[in-house]
């Protein structure tokens, strides 16, 4: 059961083949058997075997979704109203969240069933899901490196068959790099295109949620889900959803792919540009068009970063003070000490070098030099993609420069962790969408392929990826000890 | 450029962020890292550039002025570290 497609379990929970119930039983079995993976901070059997009872009464009314009745998990990221929500800190640890996330609520409404809250980097600041204050969480292809992040627990509990999909959220790359080193598919929409209330924020000018499942169909379906308008969240973008599934058939003949030279320069590892030579030319044989593009500012997208994601994430963080929720320490001398020692003793390291960071670029005297200026550099990468996709209609290129990382070997060396987001971090500059879809291995570890399109371009991209997979099997593949 | 230990203390103060005695001198390296790797930025020229801060360069929407939210006060303050009588409490702020 647990290596089927949504479109296939919905169909076996409606032939009465097996009810929600045993569906959900079997997830929750498998998640206690691979928990060594640490991919689950929170696991809600009773809620969920409760949601599954109450899909399997709707099924049988015959007014089910898709989603209803399927075992999916959420980002520990995204609020759950009566559920722990620790957003991977100990600053969150006794936080039980009073509402829920409008993405939560729209999966409860879909009747899906949620087994659980995912491992994390704290607070959404990692690439390898070791920031967790919940400990790293394992790669299922090889458990000595990491994951990826910060999704990291959504990208190995997919991976690993712990749940049939799950939700990540991507503000320099944690959909697209965890999905692509755990060998699944992931997508990160337009900016505005999936509601961020509830949603803990990081960087709020970047941040999006997205789809985290093991095929371009899946990830239609949990899209059309999660996408469209919400009031409650002031940068939702008020368009139309069209139906994500509807155009997956269409053919990609004169498709014209991009492929910009600043990716596939120094530091890409040559098995990962072999994989991903191999895909492109896949995607040759189903009739596109290929051309080398430049897109110069790229390179300019970390430092441009790492002022802009930090300066929003000190301002965000600055509501945890320890007064009104979360840790407050011990005893505190005076007003100012309860603030500088909740701050100090519930967050970890990474979170506090980039509030340090930010505080820094945005305090007075350094504004303009930095973030000013950085805000100036996102204006002309964002120009640089506007250009590009008139050009062309899709950009490929790697996620990440090399295959999966072992476990400690960058987590002392913050500004190399960082340089591994390069492929990833210039799309949430500009705000466009873009996915990760297996395109095979390079020794014994998977590769993610990139697909970038224009704003509101999801329907396309889920076809470009779609269509790979109907010619590939990388996708269906599972780690050793998990099929 | 480079931080000193003295400028990260001050920093962290800003942000009232308690750091640890002897973790001062690795932030002060990590952010001097930082700070090197956006030196890159001067680069490029952006003069007359406008700064760019959000994607879609959307403006807040406005709304009619009605009342939204309920009262939540008991939910919220379920989970407060110390409440007395409907308050946050804080140490003592005015002698």
């Amino acid at each position: 059961m647990h290596n089927k497609t949504i479109a296939e379990l919905a169909k076996g929970l409606r032939s009465g083949e097996f009810s929600s119930v045993e569906l959900t039983t079997a997830f929750l079995g498998r998640i206690k058997q691979h928990s060594s993976l640490n991919s689950y901070i929170t696991v809600t059997e009773d809620l969920a075997l409760q949601a599954a009872e109450a899909a399997d009464a709707r099924l049988a009314k015959g007014d089910a979704e898709l989603l209803t009745g399927i075992p999916v998990a959420q980002k520990d990221i995204f609020c759950t109203a009566g559920v722990k929500t620790t957003c991977g800190s100990k600053i969150l640890d006794n936080f039980i969240a009073p509402y829920n996330a409008t993405v939560v609520d729209k999966f409860n409404n879909a009747g899906a069933v949620m087994l659980g809250k995912l491992n994390m980097d704290e607070f959404a600041m990692g690439s390898s899901n070791e920031t967790s204050y919940y400990g790293v969480v394992r790669n299922p292809w090889d458990i000595n490196t990491v994951p990826g992040g910060s999704s990291g627990g959504t990208a190995a509990a997919v991976a690993a068959r712990l749940a049939v999909c799950a939700t990540g959220t991507d503000t320099g790359g944690s959909i697209r790099q965890p999905a692509a080193l755990c060998g699944i598919t992931g997508l990160k929409p337009t900016y505005g295109r999936v509601s961020r209330y509830g949603m803990i924020a990081y960087a709020s000018s970047l941040d999006q949620g997205g789809p985290m499942t093991r095929s371009a169909e899946d990830a239609a379906i949990m899209l059309q889900t999660m996408a469209g308008f919400d009031e409650k969240d002031s940068t939702s973008v008020d368009l139309p959803v069209p139906d994500y599934r509807a155009g997956l058939s269409n053919s990609l003949e004169g498709l014209k792919i991009g492929l910009p030279k600043e990716f596939f320069g120094e530091g890409l590892n040559s098995d990962v540009a072999i994989a991903l030579e191999a895909a492109i030319n896949e995607y040759r044989k189903l009739g596109a068009q290929v051309t080398e593009i430049s897109m110069p500012t790229l390179k300019l997208a970390i430092p441009a970063y790492y002022v802009i994601a930090p300066a929003e994430c000190s301002a965000n963080l600055s509501r945890f003070d320890g007064v009104r929720f979360g840790y407050r320490c011990e005893n505190p001398a005076d007003l100012t000490d309860l603030y500088t020692r909740s701050r100090g003793e519930g967050f970890g390291k990474e979170v506090k070098r980039r509030i340090l960071m930010g505080t820094y670029a945005l305090s007075a005297g350094y504004y303009d030099a930095y973030y000013i200026k950085a805000q100036k550099i996102r204006r002309l990468i964002s120009e640089d993609f506007k250009r590009a996709l008139s050009e062309v209609d899709v950009i490929m290129g790697p996620v990440t420069p090399s295959t999966a990382f072992g476990i400690g070997e960058k987590i002392g060396n913050p500004i190399e962790m960082y340089l591994s987001d390069i492929y990833t971090i210039a799309i949430n500059l500009a705000g466009v969408p873009a996915m990760s879809v297996p395109a095979g291995f390079a020794n014994g570890m998977p590769v993610g392929l990139q697909i970038i399109g224009n704003y509101f371009s999801e329907d396309r991209l889920l076809n470009i990826a779609h269509q790979y997979q109907q010619v590939t099997d990388w996708h269906q593949q599972a780690p050793k000890g998990f099929e | 450029m480079s931080l000193t230990a003295d400028d990260v203390k001050k920093i962290a103060h800003l942000a009232r962020l308690g750091i640890e005695e002897q973790d001062v001198a690795s932030y002060a390296k990590d952010l001097s890292g930082m700070l090197d790797l956006m030196t890159r930025m001067s680069d490029l020229d952006t003069d007359g550039v406008e700064p760019m801060a959000h994607p879609m360069d959307q403006v807040q929407r406005l709304r009619a002025d009605v009342v939204t939210e309920q009262d939540n006060r008991e939910k919220f303050q379920a989970i407060a570290p110390q409440v007395e009588a409907g308050l946050y409490l804080v140490p003592k702020v005015i002698e």
